[in-house]
């Protein structure tokens, strides 16, 4: 195989897998605090953290560049003390497929951590276990499957993230070019027999991965 | 030892305004579904906070809403038994029991769990899930786990209101024969007037989230205070049954 085509492949993996284990601890935490706690805004903080879900990822990548680019709101005090900017490195892949991709789990994390029993929340207090303990032992197991389908839909389409990373990672070949984005200049320079290796590949891959997801959200647990 | 509360608190239309005290004894509260008596336990156990009122066990002040003290769940020292019984599901019966025993040695620990499926007769279950349980032994795990703790007062949502006849009656001489080997202070939660009457050492009878009589069973059913209460223990209904 083509070794830009590897690279590529490698490329959308580790960004995916990387955003996903961020995701995970963090689409997590944001999920336990919207199921289980009442606050004010905090509706409005789940429309925050969805918005990337409908808004175009170039919209989401403009937030990004507003927020993280080198003249960016908190870009600028990175740079300051660092000399060192997210722009246009694979970490930048990261973050926009983060953030395109936290709302699948923190949706999917939030129904199924709101959908345990309460009673067995109680009980669990009523044993003398903190509210960490609980989660942990209790609330956290009993939600797996929906944590599980959230982690696999997020990685799905983590590896299938392209507007908000050419916002903010651009298309460098051999540095950010994941695969949507060199399927992308593949077919913009008419190299068909190069992008369809790398299109199947996505296809069959998402497609397993919507698979297990169903799997893991529908078949009951006990 | 003793349980002191008195309790107020609004839910939508609903009004809840009693006061009552037991002795280190087997208190009923007894009445219609609706008339306040699960909340009562969820307040007394720091499930639900009251809009005012005090709750009193021994000396030890659990909640006091003139002196703002209102102790979480976790530091009273009650074991619950809820009505669907709460078993954790993905843990094993040794898991579920366990789970109660937070703060107690290893060593301590296993002994207590010794000692409870001994006596609870649940030695050859240890290793299952509650779903792979029958409904009697699906009761023994929940006591057992609620009684790990030695807690100082067993409340009791209408456990046994979801089994047929024959386990209810199994259950009921289960619950008595707790109360001889643990010697613990007992709240019972119950709509069953057979069960009230058979194993109260003290029924209190709720109405419409107030108190309307306490006493002895006989001297309840004996000499009710009140219409109302005469309805609600009127035993003739039940020698209609077919």
């Amino acid at each position: 195989m083509d070794s830009s085509v590897l690279f590529s492949m490698r490329l959308s993996l580790q960004v995916a897998a990387v955003a996903t284990a961020f995701i995970f601890v963090i689409g997590i935490a944001v999920a336990y605090f919207l199921a289980r706690k009442d606050f004010k805004g905090k509706e409005l903080l789940d429309v925050l953290f969805t918005l990337p879900l409908v808004l175009p990822p170039t919209v989401t990548g403009y937030y990004l560049i507003v927020l993280f680019g080198r003249n960016g709101t908190v870009g600028k005090i990175i740079y300051q003390w660092t000399g060192w900017t997210i722009m246009f490195t694979w970490y930048a892949a990261v973050l926009a497929s983060f953030v395109v991709a936290l709302p699948l789990m923190i949706k999917t994390a939030r129904a199924a951590i709101e959908s345990v029993d309460v009673t067995l929340i109680n009980a669990s207090y009523t044993l003398g276990r903190t509210e960490f303990e609980t989660a942990v032992r209790i609330i956290l197991p009993l939600a797996r499957r929906g944590i599980i389908a959230g982690t696999v839909l997020s990685f799905a389409r983590a590896m299938g993230e392209f507007g908000a990373t050419l916002m903010l990672a651009g298309n460098l070949p051999g540095k950010t070019d994941t695969m949507p984005l060199a399927i992308y200049s593949l077919s913009g320079s008419g190299e068909w027999s190069k992008a369809n290796g790398m299109v199947i590949m996505l296809t069959l891959l998402s497609g397993f991965f919507l698979y297990l997801a169903n799997r893991y959200s529908k078949r009951p647990i006990y | 030892m003793g349980l002191s509360v008195t309790l107020k608190k609004k839910i939508n239309e609903f009004s809840l305004d009693v006061a009552w005290e037991m002795a280190d004894e087997l208190a009923v509260l007894f009445g219609y579904s609706g008339a306040g008596k699960s909340i009562t336990l969820q307040m007394i156990a720091g499930l639900m906070q009251p809009d005012a009122g005090v709750v009193r066990c021994g000396e030890k002040v659990l909640f006091d809403s003139f002196k703002e003290v209102n102790l979480p769940p976790q530091k009273r020292s009650f074991g619950y038994v809820f009505q669907n019984l709460a078993l954790f599901p993905h843990l094993t019966v040794d898991e579920n029991i366990r789970y109660g025993a937070r703060g107690i040695s290893p060593d301590e620990c296993r002994k207590r769990v010794a000692e409870l499926t001994g006596a609870f007769r649940l030695e050859g279950v240890i290793d299952r899930l509650p779903g792979k349980l029958s409904g009697g032994q699906q009761q023994r795990v929940a006591f057992a786990r609620a009684l790990i703790r030695k807690p100082d007062v067993l409340l009791l949502d209408e456990p046994f209101s979801a089994l047929d006849n024959p386990l209810r009656l199994e259950m009921r001489q289960f619950l008595k024969d707790v109360r001889n080997i643990f010697n613990i202070p007992v709240v019972l939660v119950t709509h069953d007037i057979i069960e009230a009457y058979t194993m109260a050492d003290n029924i209190i009878v709720y109405s419409n989230g107030r108190v309307v009589q306490t006493g002895h069973p006989s001297e309840v059913f004996n000499h009710p205070a009140s219409k109302e209460v005469e309805a609600l223990v009127d035993t003739s209904k039940l020698m209609t049954l077919p």
